[in-house]
């Protein structure tokens, strides 16, 4: 890690760490933490999505449909079959690395366009099995009783304990991560998204390295899904629909889309604005998505965390000088 | 006779109606700067296309060091040896000039995602290596001095030089360079020259070069090879090449107008 | 005969996605761009066809051009103020930002229709034909009236007139067409807004038969960029088959499979083409390898 990212993550550890102990003491705000522990499960579906589009330079608009797939393996085997919670999200992994490796291998052989495409039609095709096998997943109505997360007789099942689980697992990835992009491989997803004909001319198997930065990102995905599975404990297919898929999108754009820490506070603050902040303007929700893509993607493509954060650094520059 | 290096074995490449190679049949020995000129569309950058695996051709064989390489894809041929750069310069525009020329050792180095996500001991030595090689090659080719700059950021001169440093980085016995001095003014054409001759002599690697710059050829190179539409014109020594009678016709036409 | 009668809807489906990859391959031609709203438009010209008749009691037929051509105009505006910034823009931004404007579409139309369904009369009334003993809406003929009419009228365009003519040129030669002095942004303006309008005609056609709703952009594209992929990006008649043949296969595997997965069709037809044979079944893989994207 570089010193600026050591800077930055005890400033994150520390912000995490007391965030829930300030909150839990102001009534008003005490349900914040149920709200930061959705921010913090979909931070990893776009970490994941930040590796792999940010760096590795190749869009998916699959994400929220691999969240699926890792969310109901965890609904279905823990509600139907009685499966412990850690098992099925285990076999949850497993099964979302497969379909990602079977879907990332063709598709990643495809160029920008082509490749947006199937991830969304693969997305979609996901969306209409779960809402059409309305045996196992319950279909339109949902799935309910789903068991908590717990190995043996240890259950997860404080507020508390999820916040700290859920960043605790956060910080973990985002360390791995920090520490993926500046490594050999970090330097290949660059390479890739600025020149995938000069990155394989230099040696570089990319292929190789675009279907594994897939599947990692839906792996991300799928543990995502599957705490949220557990979290919630109840499912329905619209969670998991294209809309979330584009959201992701939207999450990593704000942070600034070569940006892991964007990555994560684009997703804090797109939550709480959602969950939140625009709760009264639900109708709006989508067309003011819709806009802050559409501006960000056309003149701030550095993300809006990025600028914001530049300008207080040198406020804060100028105003200590 | 030297040993040969790279053979190729009436080598055929069209686009559609367009043959821009028919049957180029050449070796080249190991050990020398070879150098392939031809008039504008004769099919030089098709050939290196070729034989670093951009695209395979559309018949024929290409043999580097008795491997057939034709078909492969072009990370296995790097990885066999052979390295290039591109006529339209193609640096990783979004990393520093040490990061490109580290990517150079991406072959040369192992750890894979679990050693680099963890930054395992193993990893973090040889992420020291390969900084160390890097800066070495940037030593040699003389950007030491920009390697913190974005790539992107270098004049068009010290980015030539830079993919160069890039290539070498793979610790290729074959370089191809694709128009190394086309952009580049009297002085740093001449010390590319030197370059190049270095590369030869110091570091013992093969090149093919591409260039339009014929002082540039004709002082560096011990062959050329001359491409018309897509065959092989002549061949021979720079002096043999220079008084051969199908080449003044075809070189002195066009240099005519 | 329920064979038939799944061909008529078949067919009747298909013409639509026949008409949303005609819109693909028009703006992909011209500027090499997927256009991710291509699907908004034709939900846009149902919904705006079903306000102009039924608030504003506009007789039919000016319904329907109203709609065309304030669709129309969405195009315009979508290109003059969006696409002309980011064109030379990465190919991920462009995906990202045409996806973008969708959403932003899809979000106005949730604002003013809300999330109900609407239906508008059929263009004439009257009892279905019956042919073989199947059951053949008016407005199925009408649906295809309207395609034929589209098809038609571009093969006419591009073949006789000069903007046609030239449109052509700039697909096949950007750089060259500018140089013999055609205006090349006057064109990309003119694919953007001929696409959103064709795609507004065939929203407006298939509305009275399948109702129309905010949010049914999205699946509509992507099976039209189906039939687009099938036929082969760019490829005219290749969208007229491969559209009409999706529409077939999917209103089939309604009939005698499952009608659930009746949508999973197309998009599974797209996922097989897009990993088999990108280059499509009339497209050709030299052409493809030479585009920008
Ligand atoms: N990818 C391609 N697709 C279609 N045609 C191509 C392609 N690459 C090269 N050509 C054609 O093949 C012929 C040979 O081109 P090539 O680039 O090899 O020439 P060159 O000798 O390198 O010329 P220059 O000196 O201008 O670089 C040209 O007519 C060119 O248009
Ligand atoms: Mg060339």
């Amino acid at each position: 890690m570089r010193k600026k990212d050591r800077i930055v993550f005890l400033f994150f550890s520390l912000f995490v760490g007391l965030f829930p102990l300030v909150v839990a003491s102001i009534k008003a705000v005490s349900h914040y933490i149920d709200v930061m522990i959705f921010a913090g499960i979909f931070s990893l579906v776009s970490i994941g999505l930040c590796l792999l589009m940010g760096y590795a330079g190749q869009i998916s608009l699959a994400q929220a449909a691999f969240m699926g797939i890792g969310a109901y393996c965890s609904g279905i085997l823990t509600t139907h079959y009685g499966w412990p919670s850690s098992l099925a999200l285990m076999v949850g992994l497993v099964v979302t690395g497969v379909v990602a490796y079977g879907v990332g291998v063709p598709s990643l052989k495809l160029k920008g366009h082509y490749l947006a495409m199937a991830t969304l039609g693969f997305g979609m095709i996901v969306h209409i099995v779960l809402n059409e096998e309305v045996e196992l997943t319950g279909g339109p109505s949902g799935l309910v009783g789903i068991s908590g997360l717990g190995i043996g007789n240890f259950q997860i099942s404080s507020p508390f304990a999820w916040y700290y689980l859920v960043w605790g697992c956060v910080a973990t990835v985002m360390l791995f991560s920090l520490n993926l992009v500046r490594s050999r491989i970090g330097r290949a997803f660059l390479a890739i998204h600025a020149d995938e004909r000069a990155a394989q001319a230099m040696g570089v198997d990319v292929s190789n390295y675009k279907v594994k930065v897939f599947v990692l990102s839906a792996l991300l995905a799928s543990f995502a899904g599957s705490l949220y599975a557990h979290y919630v404990e109840f499912l329905n297919p619209g969670s998991f629909g294209l809309m979330w898929s584009i959201k992701f999108v939207l999450m990593v754009m704000v942070g600034g889309i070569q940006n892991l820490w964007g990555a994560v506070i684009g997703t804090v603050f797109l939550t709480f604005l959602s969950n939140e902040w625009l709760h009264f303007l639900a109708d709006f929700e989508v067309l003011i998505y819709g806009l802050i893509l559409l501006v960000i993607a056309m003149f701030i493509p550095q993300g809006l965390v990025t600028v914001v954060a530049t300008k207080l650094l040198k406020k804060g520059l100028r105003d200590g000088a | 006779m030297a040993r040969k290096l790279l053979r190729l074995e009436s080598v055929s490449r069209k686009f559609g109606g367009l043959d821009a190679l028919r049957n180029v049949t050449y070796a080249v020995p190991e050990g020398v700067i070879q150098a392939i000129i031809g008039p504008n569309g004769a099919g030089k950058t098709t050939l290196f296309n070729c034989v670093s695996g951009v695209f395979p051709p559309t018949s024929g064989s290409i043999y580097f060091d008795g491997v057939r390489i034709d078909g492969l894809p072009s990370h296995k041929i790097a990885a066999l040896g052979v390295s290039r750069t591109f006529q339209n310069v193609a640096l990783f525009k979004n990393m520093s000039v040490l990061e490109n020329v580290m990517l150079g050792r991406h072959r040369q180095s192992r750890a894979g995602f679990l050693a680099c996500g963890f930054r395992l001991p193993s990893m973090k030595r040889e992420e020291q290596e390969i900084i160390r090689r890097a800066r070495e090659y940037l030593d040699f080719v003389g950007l030491v001095d920009e390697e913190n700059k974005p790539a992107g950021s270098l004049p068009l001169g010290k980015q030539k030089i830079l993919e160069i440093a890039r290539a070498l980085a793979t610790e290729p016995r074959l370089l191809l360079l694709d128009e190394p001095a086309g952009g580049l003014n009297t002085a740093e054409t001449e010390q590319l020259g030197d370059l190049i001759r270095r590369i030869k002599k110091t570091l013992g690697v093969t090149v093919l070069l591409v260039e339009h710059d014929m002082n540039l050829v004709m002082e560096c190179s011990d062959l050329v090879v001359v491409l018309h539409f897509g065959t092989v014109l002549a061949s021979g020594t720079p002096s043999e090449v220079k008084n051969n009678e199908k080449v003044i016709e075809v070189y002195l036409g066009s240099a005519a107008n | 005969m329920d064979f038939i009668q799944y061909l008529f809807s078949g067919l009747t489906v298909g013409a639509i996605y026949a008409l949303v990859a005609l819109g693909y391959n028009i703006i992909y031609n011209v500027t090499e761009i997927i256009n991710f709203a291509q699907g908004e438009f034709v939900m846009l010209g149902g919904l705006l066809a079903v306000f102009y008749r039924e608030v504003l009691h506009f007789p039919l037929a000016f319904a329907f051009l109203a709609s065309v051509v304030t669709v129309g105009f969405v195009g315009y505006f979508f290109e003059r103020f969006v696409i002309r910034y980011a064109r030379e823009q990465a190919v991920l931004s462009l995906i990202i930002i045409t996806i973008a404007f969708s959403i932003v579409l899809k979000g106005s139309a949730m604002l003013f229709w809300g999330k109900d369904p609407y239906t508008l009369e059929p263009f004439t009334q009257g009892e279905p034909w019956i042919i073989f003993g199947a059951a053949l809406q008016r407005q199925s003929l009408w649906v295809f009236l309207t395609g034929t009419a589209i098809v038609v009228g571009l093969s006419l365009f591009f073949s006789r007139s000069y903007y046609g003519k030239a449109m052509c040129a700039c697909a096949d030669n950007p750089v060259a067409a500018r140089m013999v002095g055609i205006p090349v942004r006057k064109m990309i303006m003119l694919s953007f807004v001929l696409s959103a309008a064709i795609g507004a005609a065939g929203g407006v056609a298939i509305t009275p038969l399948s109702l129309m709703e905010y949010d049914r952009g999205a699946l509509l594209g992507l099976k039209g960029f189906g039939a687009a992929v099938l036929g082969g990006l760019g490829h005219f008649w290749g969208a007229l088959v491969a559209g009409l043949f999706l529409g077939i296969a999917e209103s089939m595997c309604a009939g005698y499979l499952s009608s659930g997965y009746k949508d999973a069709v197309a998009l599974v037809a797209l996922l097989l083409v897009l990993f088999v044979r990108p280059q499509g079944f009339f497209g050709n893989a030299e052409v493809g390898s030479i585009k920008r994207f």
